[in-house]
């Protein structure tokens, strides 16, 4: 786990905190030359006239309805970064093989990559830019910063969003390959770690942050204490001076 | 007030989470940017006969090809030889080197252009592997070799001899960014690239060369880094120099963005190493001796070889005392992706063969191998504490967390179990292996032990934060936060760290060697200090005192020591100073002292320090399919006064796991025509969530600061790597089990096929009796 002190002060003043201090190489990090050539998504997609081979598609995308022409070829993932500009989603190999464009389509998670977007209308599609309710973050969202979940974020929001719909999977009642008594349904209260791993084992993590992702999962199962894998045996270092 | 020391998060946590942190290829693309793809030769070594690119010219959308004759400058990208040659002229080097680019309007269009292209190849007889490079004498290098004592003479009176050989294999980086690079140009000959490098300089200085302009032409800036591991500290700048031949000849900003296959396919991995070796050794299992050729897999082209391979050379002693060694290193020519940095850089090969030598000699004295180890640990002062290149191990660690490790795993109490588990399973066997880490820190080229920064502060208060070392997810950012959040005495709420760019602080070294936080955080904190000598004066003279002397700068307040009631506001100083026109900017550098290397005798102090970790791993093998289960690791390592636990906490887990993955998992196939057959996560296996055992238990050393180390600290992002050989020696001592071997022959990767075949080994080639009779010491049998 962090600092507590830390998440204390994030959950009262998380946008001060994090958002305008210390992301600062994370939100607004385009230099200016680029921002001033910068094309706008939305107004590049607004066309209705589909081009010969394309087709015009309405895609809702974390509540909101997007309109796009494009052809049947090209797929949700490719969708959501190149013409909606929704870049939260990550290809990591585009063969749906490292779940780091990991999305949700009303509720389940998709590798976005496998999916063709034309095939989407209708459905609701929550990215991990859609998690979030403002500023306040989706608990899964939270548990990840509070466990350290990750190291360099390229494969998180897959590992968030394929966690969101871990937990939703569970409150339904679906079992997994390893499940152990098929006549019970799985509770959050007593997921075990071993079905953690086999429900998240479709998303790689190089950096295999790994003890903090299965951690992570805990907390936003409700589970207390969260985190024997992530167990670190410390004491607090005695303050070091200037 | 103490922020150095803390479990802050990590500095683009939020941006994380919500997929908000910007990568190279996720800001917003500038108006008419152009993509290119690659032509990959279809041999690994032939004469390109003829290109003709006319088929690519009918594809909507291609905006131009590149081939050699594009290139402006120098067609060479090689880092330290110019070996590189960027776009063939003449000749392939590797199965799926890319022949010429095509650049399209869209990726979609290039693509479609690139398959148009017609190479027409004579083909040439390849040279694959490294027994065909001895076979052929084909090397990059002559031999380099470093010796201590007379091996040859105590081989000939030493008790015992073996000799053998060991095979290390190589490892894709597999970060999750694949390699990325935008370069934009402004219509005045200057181009502004992004890249996803480790090593901003370096890209800068080689786009520069091919462009055939000034260095100061070129700025190079790093956003931060989906995963770097050492492939894109020279990896990114083949790519990045494609993408701004690219914008040269359009004048349009261009990316690349290699898909997996040809990242995969493209680029260099970690070193495949085969060692050859004599060791003598007595008795009771102390080595007296060692003679061991280490070869490296070099690959095509130079890359960072010849400094890959020293660090194997300066590693094959591990934590092991060896009174006589002659360790030579020659780097194989072979027609395969050129091999480069990765986690570690060569030092894990070199303990790989170690280790592998130190088992053999316990099984054939029916030892217990963590007794063999510790008997020929690096102990005391002078000559046995002293390696074989002539540096002494004035910070000895390794005994202090071998025990701590050996008692926080109850090794003593597991190891009972395991062998009754043994006994009573035939077909599944548990073994437990203890293994010890020492890693040298410092860049082997001692040019590169020198960082800079460059703090702004604004009059508001609020400040710039820029340094030499990129984020790659280890965390730098942060520690680098920390450490002049603690030196201004301020809070972390000031800061802005900057995108790491060659136009802020230029002649950087690579963001490699584990040394990030040790070089940079030196510099920032110098940085820092000359802010505050400049701001001292001025608060002493708001506070009406005579002298500067004794100001503490704490918790965004300056006072003086002696009369902390009368304090003034951090930002009101700023104010003041701006006021009485004192700069309020400053550079920070800092170079590691006492380091020099003589590459004529082998001899010197390459290493400032070291770093020391140990690990218990224990695995249980099945007999049929020869898969293995991680049940156990227990991991005491030395960060020394961490900077940050929870950063350290997640590289020490994180190295671990990519380091079991290396040594069990993740096998490079290569077919008899030179062609990559695991070029996909499909068929390459890297570690997922599943292979991380529920007992993980990570301690950091006690009492562990480190002098003349920024606050105490100490690098962190190779060493743990090695601590995943316990792993490796965990499923032989489980192989072992299957019979009663006097040696267990493993090949690496230890995947299920070679486990099985290091079991049909075992059951067919048990022997232990008749080594029995040369066992002194059966009471220390287990």
């Amino acid at each position: 786990m962090q600092d507590p002190e830390e998440r204390t002060k994030r959950q009262t003043s998380r946008r001060n905190f994090l958002g305008q201090a210390l992301t600062a190489a994370g939100t607004a990090i385009a230099a200016p030359t680029l921002i001033h050539q910068a094309t706008s998504a939305q107004n590049m997609n607004t066309t209705q006239t589909p081009a010969p081979g394309e087709m015009a598609v309405t895609l809702t995308v974390n509540g909101k309805p997007r309109s796009l022409t494009l052809e049947p070829r090209v797929t949700l993932l490719d969708a959501l970064r190149e013409q909606l500009g929704l870049v939260g989603s990550k290809k990591g190999c585009d063969h749906g093989q490292c779940g780091a464009c990991t999305v949700l389509i009303d509720g389940e998670r998709v590798y976005s990559c496998l999916a063709l977007a034309v095939m989407q209308e209708g459905k609701a599609i929550t990215t991990v830019e859609g998690l979030a309710n403002g500023d306040v973050l989706h608990p899964v969202q939270d548990a990840f910063i509070d466990n350290d979940g990750f190291q360099c974020g390229y494969c998180t929001p897959g590992q968030v969003c394929a966690s969101v719909a871990l937990l939703d999977e569970i409150k339904r009642g679906c079992a997994s390959a390893i499940t152990p008594d098929l006549t019970r349904a799985p509770q959050l209260a007593d997921l075990s770690e071993a079905e953690i791993k086999e429900r998240l084992s479709g998303n790689l993590c190089r950096c295999s942050a790994y003890n903090g992702i299965v951690a992570a999962v805990q907390q936003a199962a409700g589970q207390q204490p969260p985190a024997p894998a992530a167990a670190m045996l410390l004491t607090e270092p005695a303050e070091v001076l200037v | 007030m103490s922020t150095v020391g803390k479990r802050k998060s990590h500095e683009s946590a939020e941006g994380h989470v919500t997929g908000k942190a910007v990568y190279t290829d996720e800001q917003r693309p500038p108006v008419g940017m152009l993509s290119v793809y690659p032509v990959l030769a279809a041999h690994a070594r032939a004469k390109i006969t003829s290109i003709d690119t006319s088929a690519a010219d009918e594809v909507e959308g291609l905006v131009t090809v590149l081939t050699a004759a594009d290139v402006p400058g120098e067609n060479d990208t090689g880092a330290i030889a110019h070996d590189e040659i960027l776009l063939p002229t003449d000749e392939v080097m590797y199965w799926g080197q890319a022949v010429a680019w095509t650049v399209g309007e869209t990726e979609d269009a290039a693509r479609l252009a690139a398959q148009k292209i017609t190479v027409e190849y004579e083909p040439l007889p390849p040279v694959l592997t490294i027994q065909d490079a001895i076979a052929s004498d084909s090397f990059h290098t002559s031999p380099q070799v470093i010796r201590r004592g007379d091996p040859n003479a105590a081989l000939q009176t030493a008790d015992l001899c073996l000799t053998g050989e060991v095979g290390v294999n190589g490892q894709d980086h597999f970060y999750l960014e694949t390699q990325t690079s935008w370069v934009i140009p402004d219509g005045a000959g200057h181009y502004q690239v992004y890249s996803s490098t480790q090593h901003p300089t370096e890209t800068q200085i080689i786009i520069a060369r091919v462009l055939g302009i000034p260095t100061n032409q070129v700025v190079v800036t790093c956003l931060r880094m989906g995963g770097g591991f050492g492939g894109k500290e020279s990896q990114a700048n083949p790519f990045a120099s494609v993408a701004a031949i690219a914008a040269y000849k359009t004048g349009r900003p261009v990316r690349v963005k290699l898909n997996r296959q040809h990242d995969m396919i493209l680029t260099g991995k970690r070193h495949g190493f085969l060692g050859h070796y004599t060791v003598g050794f007595s008795y009771d299992g102390r080595i007296t001796a060692l003679d061991v050729d280490l070869y490296a897999d070099g690959g095509w082209s130079l890359d960072l070889s010849p400094p890959v391979l020293l660090r194997a050379m300066l590693h094959v002693d591990n934590a092991y005392y060896i009174p006589n060694l002659e360790v030579r290193g020659r780097i194989a020519k072979t027609n395969t992706v050129s091999n480069t940095a990765f986690r570690g850089f060569g030092g894990p090969q070199g303990m790989v063969v170690i280790e592998d030598i130190v088992d053999r000699v316990a099984r054939s004295l029916n030892l217990p191998p963590d007794v063999v180890r510790e008997r020929n640990f690096y102990h005391g002062t002078g000559e046995t504490n002293t390696t074989h290149y002539g540096q002494e191990i004035f910070d000895n660690r390794i005994a202090r967390v071998w025990s701590d490790v050996q008692a926080n795993a109850e090794v003593a109490e597991r190891k009972v179990a395991i062998a009754q588990f043994n006994q009573t399973h035939t077909y599944t066997k548990r073994g437990l292996a203890i293994t010890p880490v020492k890693f040298g820190i410092s860049f082997n080229k001692t040019q590169y032990n020198q960082a800079g920064a460059l703090i702004l502060i604004y009059t508001d208060g609020s400040i710039q934060l820029n340094h030499g070392g990129t984020e790659m997810g280890q965390g730098l950012h942060t520690k680098m936060l920390q450490v002049a959040a603690q030196t201004l005495g301020v809070n972390l709420n000031r800061f802005r760290v900057m995108p790491t760019s060659t136009d802020k602080v230029p002649n950087t070294s690579a963001t490699a060697a584990s040394s990030g936080s040790d070089l940079n955080g030196q510099a920032v904190k110098d940085a820092c200090e000359t802010i505050k000598s400049r701001l001292a004066p001025v608060a002493a003279k708001m506070l009406a005192l005579d002298t500067p002397e004794e100001m503490v700068f704490a918790e965004d307040w300056i006072y003086c020591r002696t009369y902390p009631s009368a304090r003034v506001r951090f930002e009101d100083v700023v104010q003041q100073a701006y006021g009485d026109r004192v700069s309020l900017s400053a550079t920070g550098y800092y170079r590691t002292p006492s380091i020099y290397w003589n590459a004529e005798t082998g001899r010197g102090r390459p290493f400032y320090y070291y770093a020391y970790g140990a690990a218990v791993s224990e695995v249980e093998v099945d007999g049929f399919t020869g898969t293995f289960k991680l049940l156990q690791v227990d991991i005491v390592h030395d960060v020394g006064e961490s900077l940050n636990p929870l950063v350290d906490q997640g590289q020490i887990e994180g190295g671990f796991v990519q380091g079991m993955g290396w040594l069990t998992m993740e096998e490079l196939v290569w077919d008899a025509q030179g062609r990559l057959r695991t070029d996909a996560p499909s068929t390459y296996k890297i570690p997922t969530i599943s292979e991380v055992p529920e007992h993980f238990k990570v301690q950091l050393l006690e009492r562990a600061a480190q002098d003349g180390v920024i606050y105490g600290s100490k690098a962190v992002g190779e060493p743990p790597l090695m601590l995943a050989i316990s792993v490796r020696e965990a499923i032989r001592a489980a192989i072992a089990a299957f019979g009663q071997p006097d040696h267990v022959p493993l090949t690496s990767p230890a995947t299920p096929e070679a486990t099985l075949k290091a079991i049909d080994y075992v059951r067919t080639h048990s022997t232990v009796a008749a080594k029995s009779s040369i066992d002194p010491d059966p009471a220390l049998k287990s």
